[in-house]
Formats: C-alpha cells, structure tokens, sequence
C-alpha cells in the first residue's frame, strides 16, 4: 500500500532559518542587552532605583571617558607642536608669559623635544658611526620575530631555533664588539641606554629564564632530594626578594665583596639579576603546568618504554607549557616592565633616558615632563599589548583552552 | 640513575652561570686589570688604562647632564674632563658613569671610578667615616626657599603655617624642619618622590613653599607655567658646598684633582682663559708662567707634564668659563660662586 507522505504529521524539511531579530544582533542588540535592559527595568521599587543608579552611573562613566580621552587627543595631537625648524628648543614649547612663543594658556606636547632626543632614548649614548651595528641586530631581531609569527613560513623552525641560539651570539657580537682589527670596536655598556638596554635585558631575561625555569620546575619535582631542596631553594629565594632589591645589592652590596678594582659590568649585573628573579617565577608557572597534567599521561609515558627525558620532552612538558602560556606571557609582560628598574644602578634604560631628557635645562617647560612619560607610556603599551595579543592568538591556535 | 640527566643539566646550568660571570669578569678585569691594586697609584692605572672613568649624576641642569647626542656636560662634567687633559693633553680621554646617590660612594671606593664629581655635599662624616677626600669645592649650594610673588611674601620668616613642597628623603626635608623649629613657625611638608612632581605640585598650588637647593630652584623655574610669578626667598639656610671626591690613601691622584680644580679657579683669577691661553704663554706674569708650566717644575711634581694646566684650560677653559656655559643659562648668577675678589667666596690656593 502506498503511503501517502504529503499529509504526515512530522514536518519534512527545516524551517527556514530566519535572520535573528534587529534589536537582539549588531550594535543595536549589544546595547539593548548590556544597556537598555538594566536601566529601564521599572517592575518594582527595588528594580527601579537599581535602574536609575545604572543610568545615572552609565552616562557619567560615559562623560568622563570622553572628557578624559578628549583632553588626551587635545594635547597629544591638535595642541601638540610638532616641529621646531628654528631650533628655538624650549621657546617652541613654552608660552609667552614664561619667554616662549605659544599663547598664554597653551598646553600641548612638545614633539619636537622627542624628535631631538629620539637618538639618544633609541640607542643612549652608542657611538654615532657604530650605529648601524644596532640598526642591523634590530632589523635581523624583527625580520626574524616577524617569520615566526606565519605558520606557514618555510623552514620556520630552523628560523625559531637559530633565533635562540645564533642570534643571542650575533648581537653580543654586533653590539659589544670584537675589537678594531673586524670592524667592530668595542662599545662600552655604559654608553648604551634607551631602548636598545631595555630590549637587550627584557628579551635575554625572556629567552634565558624560559629553560632556566623548565629545568627549575623539573628540579622541583624530582624525586632527588639534593635536586630537590636545591631547585626548591633557589625559587623560593628569589621569589622571596623583591627585583628593586637584587638590583640594589647587585649594584651597592657586590662590589663590596669583589676584590678591589674587579668590576663586574653593571649591565651583565643587571641581566643576571633579571634573568634569575624571572626564572623563578617562572618555574613556579610551570610547575603549575606540570601538576595540570593527568598522572595518566605520566604512566603512559612509562607504558611506551620512555625514559625520563624522552617522557618529558614528548609527552609532558608539550602539554604543561601549553597549558600555561596566560601564565608564562603573564611573567613576561611584568619582565619587561620591571626593565625600568635597573634605572636604579644607573643604567639609562627607555624611562631613565627620558627622565634624563627631563632634566634638559634647554627644552624645560610644563610640558616637557608630560610628553616624555607619554610617549615612554605608549611604547610599553604598545610592546606589552602586542605580547598580550599573540598569546592569545597562540592558544586559540593551540586550543587548549576548553580541554 | 633515571635523574641522572638532570644532575648534569643543573651542574652544566651552574657551571655555566659561573663561566659567564667569570667570562664577564675577564673582559673587567682585562680592562680594570690596572685598576688599583694597594701598590698601584690611581695615576699609573689610569694611563696605562687611557682613560679617566668619572661618576656623574644621573641628570642635573649645570653639573652634569646628557645633551641631545648623549654627551656628558655641565661643571662637574668638565673638571673630569679637565683631570683628564691634565693628565693625557686630551680632555676626550674620559668615561663617564651615571650614579645614583645612593651607589655614589660604593662605586668610588671599590674602584669602579677613579673621581666622583656628582653635585656631593662636603659633610664631616662623608669625608671622615667613608674612606673618601673631597678635593675642593667647585660650587657653594645652599637651600633655598621659593614662593609665588602673589603670597607677598618678602622673607622665610613670614612663613607661618605654611604648605611646603619638597622631595622625599633628601635632607632638605631635614634641613626645612630644623629651620621652621628653630622660628617656632608651624608648616606642613608635601613631600614627592621626583622633581617633576614636586614642580608639577607647586605650580598647580598645592603648597605655598617649594624648597631645595637653589641651584635646582633656579633649574625647576624654568619648569614653571609662569616663571616671573615665583621669587626666590632671601633666605639660606643650609650649607651644601659641593665638589668633587677621590678615595683616600692616594694623596698623589687627590693632589691631581684638587689642582686642576685650582688651576681653573687660578686661571679665571689672572685673566687666562679657553681662547687666550695661547697668547698668554708669552705673559710676563710670573703667576701666569708657573700656571702655564713656562716656569717651574709644578706639573712634574704632580707626576704629569708641565704643561698640565694649558691643556686643562685649552680643553674646558676657566672655571668663569665652565660657569657661564652651564650654570649661568639656568638663570644663576655668580653670587657667592664669584671670586674672592669679585666679592664672592672662591679663592684657590696659588701656584707656586
């Protein structure tokens, strides 16, 4: 017998799908649900006054983010002068009142100040003809970050590897020198500053106190008490002191105990002291990765026969560092920041060459404080958000975070 | 032994930090390798090294301060460089070392520099408990009061009760309390962590005072929306005689410095200046031909050549000279800084 499907009770085919409803997509829906829902809910007494405060609480959040963000954009970009052709240095950027050209009142950057102090928050005092020495490391140091970051480049992990091995012995070269019979002369650290140090001992301390760590956070966990205790010692002494410290001892205290005319560079100083205090935080990140992983992975590893470095390298650590990346950029980004400390043994990193700046009696003006932290504040800004935005990129790409 | 591994890879990690700190040692010790030993003189080690390593401030208008290049300028500044065309002919002949206060003194007794010419105040205890000289005074600081000229305020002690503005753990905190106690006035300290704030504080009206030494009064003024509308009160109340520091125990590299510090004094005093010095060799002027080495041994005694002086003064110039190229932009006038015979307090002792 024929069945006659035309009037069947169960529908054959989808209900077309429909776009959803305007006011619950795009901006419009954004803000009747963020918004428009918790200040016009007048149901009751309670929901009501809830419903004021939220409006009145909304708009002046509003005006003051605006009004705050307006008075940036005044000074920064329309007050803002931008170029001294006279080379009247501080009369540009002061107003008539103080022996200066702008109006009475007048407040704005002074970008011409920068433009005159950008070798010197760059490079610091490096010798003007070596330069170029700092411009290629610069240039090699980008190309390379920038291969890293396609998945698809060619030979991409031959590029990763030699980035963290040759490159380290390129720049010291370039940077430091090998004497006048290559070309190279040697350049004193003291005479770097700007960013060049806050670049040199940000990224060692990052490159150097990632395996420092991994091999402090297996130290932590080995089941040799000597390992053990001594892993266990080293973190908790370092996480237990604060980096203002280790620079200050390093710097007042080491020389003290040095036999008399044996100097240890204050740059090499600061380097040592960074990269140690951020392995230890770093072990204990990954050692938080490294308990995150299921004991099962462990015994597997047994089970297939491997030994304690092939477990490690194959099975757990690939897991545990992935698991922790937040974590492990988390102690980057607070590396590079805590970098504007070594101001304190005397280095001129980026925040110290700018603050000497500040100090030039022959831009000095309202301004001249403001606009240097300003541009120092958008040039951490900008490294620390680009950090920020690649680990997530690299966990979304890794996809570890749902598991 | 399944740890095995990791045993090693701490030890190689261990030895290997040893190394780096050893291989950071060498490249010091190679180029410090002269520095003092207790049988070395500063002046043997300082030329077989070639250079003058000087410790400055970190910034400070007038004393010491980077240019837009990065170049190191100001009077403290140019009597490191000074040492060093005394002693090489060659005031270029010099490396300079950004201190703070705090690691000034470490870094001048254990070696790192060979001058500490850092805007330091001559203290009893500093030079008596720390092992260090102080060479002579190269400038008369002393702290100072400002206030808006609006308050009508004529002298600090019309002061009563008022708002002080000044930087944290400095001793012009000290200093500013002991004078307000000692004219049972009553006042309330605003105290900043860095100049800049305490600029920004006063000039916004958050304090009526603004107290520090007046060679940074006269520096932060510029700083000021309206520079004309402060006076600098009358009134001294601290004494901050600064100049520049050597270690003690080698009276050979303190005579050094102390000289040429005299000799830039000497030289303003008899008219001998950056552009003359030349021309001056021919003087007649017994006092000008012992500065000039035309007459005496007085270089040679110092262990340097006797033509020290002309080369200081051909690289830096007089201390006049130093003056009105750092310190008299900034808007100070001589003041006591002048020489004894210009009514003020500088007076070197002569060459002969």
């Amino acid at each position: 017998m024929k069945t006659d499907h035309s009037t069947a009770y169960v529908r054959q085919e989808d209900a077309p799908l429909l776009p959803p409803p305007r006011n619950e997509t795009g901006i419009i829906g954004w803000f009747n649900q963020n918004i428009l829902n918790l200040i016009n809910d007048f149901s009751g007494i309670g929901a009501a006054i809830r419903s004021v405060l939220m409006a009145v609480g909304t708009l002046a959040i509003l005006y003051y983010s605006a009004h705050i963000l307006w008075a940036l954009i005044d000074f920064a970009l329309i007050e803002a002068v931008w170029s001294d052709p006279d080379e009247l240095k501080r009369v540009v950027c002061t107003t008539e009142i103080a022996g200066g050209i702008q109006h009475n009142g007048w407040h704005g950057a002074c970008w011409p100040l920068v433009t005159a102090k950008m070798k010197f928050l760059i490079y610091g005092a490096y010798p003007a003809e070596e330069l170029w020495r700092v411009n290629i490391t610069g240039l090699v140091l980008i190309t390379g970050l920038v291969c890293l970051m396609f998945d698809r480049m060619p030979y991409r992990m031959h590029i990763g590897i030699s980035m963290l091995t040759i490159f380290p012995v390129f720049a010291y070269i370039m940077l430091v020198g090998l004497g006048d019979w290559i070309g190279l002369p040697y350049v004193d650290t003291r005479d770097w500053g700007g960013v060049l140090v806050t670049l040199v001992v940000a990224l060692t301390g990052i490159i150097a106190s990632l395996p420092l760590g991994v091999v402090l956070a297996l130290g932590r966990q080995s089941k040799m008490p000597a390992i053990r205790y001594l892993c266990t010692g080293f973190i908790e002494f370092w996480r237990g002191i604060p980096l203002i410290t280790v620079l200050f001892m390093a710097s007042v205290a080491l020389p003290l105990f040095l036999p008399t005319g044996v100097t240890i560079d204050n740059l090499l100083r600061a380097l040592i002291g960074v990269t140690l205090f951020a392995s230890a935080y770093m072990a204990e990140v990954i050692r938080g990765g490294l308990q995150a992983i299921d004991k099962g992975q462990y015994e597997a590893a047994d089970a297939l026969g491997l030994g304690y470095w092939k477990s490690m390298r194959l099975i757990i650590l690939p897991q545990a560092l992935t698991y922790v990346i937040p974590g492990i950029v988390n102690t980057f980004i607070g590396l590079f920041k805590d970098t504007t400390l070594v101001a304190i043994i005397g280095l001129f990193d980026l925040l110290g060459a700018a603050q000497a700046a500040i100090n030039d009696a022959g831009w000095s003006s309202p301004v001249q404080a403001i606009t240097l932290y300003l541009l120092v504040a958008t040039f951490y800004f900008i490294c620390c958000f680009v950090m920020s935005r690649y680990s997530m990129r690299l966990e979304r790409k890794l996809d570890r975070s749902n598991r | 032994m399944k740890n095995l591994p990791l045993i090693v890879i701490v030890l190689v990690i261990g030895g290997g930090l040893g190394y780096f700190l050893g291989g950071g040692n060498e490249q010091a010790v190679e180029q410090e390798a002269v520095m003092e030993t207790s049988s070395e003189s500063t002046l043997e080690a300082v030329k077989a090294k070639g250079y003058v390593q000087c410790g400055v401030s970190q910034g400070l208008p007038g004393f010491s301060n980077a240019d837009d290049n990065g170049n190191w300028t100001g009077i403290d500044v140019d009597l490191c460089r000074g040492v060093a065309a005394a002693v090489f002919g060659d005031a270029d002949k010099v490396r300079f070392t950004p201190l703070s206060a705090k690691q000034r003194f470490t870094a001048l007794s254990s070696g790192e520099i060979d001058i500490l010419s850092r805007n330091t105040t001559w203290t009893m205890t500093r030079d008596t408990q720390l092992g260090l000289n102080f060479a002579g005074v190269n400038y008369y600081d002393g702290q100072g009061m400002m206030v808006p000229s609006g308050l009508g305020v004529t002298s600090a002690t019309e002061l009563d009760g008022a708002n002080i503005c000044t930087n944290t753990g400095t001793t012009t905190e000290l200093n500013i309390t002991d004078y307000f106690r000692a004219n049972n006035m009553s006042f309330e300290l605003v105290a900043f962590e860095k100049a800049d704030e305490v600029v920004a504080a006063y000039d916004a009206g958050r304090c009526d005072v603004y107290t520090t030494d007046r060679s940074g009064l006269a520096a932060q003024r510029t700083k000021l929306t309206n520079p004309d509308a402060h006076v600098v009160l009358p009134e001294i109340i601290s004494k901050e005689p600064l100049g520049p520091v050597v270690r003690q125990g080698d009276d050979q590299w303190f005579n050094i410095v102390r000289w040429s510090l005299n000799a830039m004094i000497n030289a303003e005093e008899l008219g001998v200046t950056q552009s003359n010095v030349d021309s001056m060799m021919g003087s007649d002027n017994p006092s000008i031909k012992r500065l000039l080495g035309e007459e005496g041994n007085f270089g040679e005694e110092l262990g340097l050549s006797n033509d020290w002086a002309a080369n200081l003064i051909k690289a830096v110039g007089n201390y006049g000279e130093s003056y009105d190229a750092h310190v008299t932009p900034l808007g100070l006038a001589r003041g006591v800084n002048a020489l004894w015979s210009d009514g003020g307090i500088l007076y070197a002792a002569p060459i002969r």
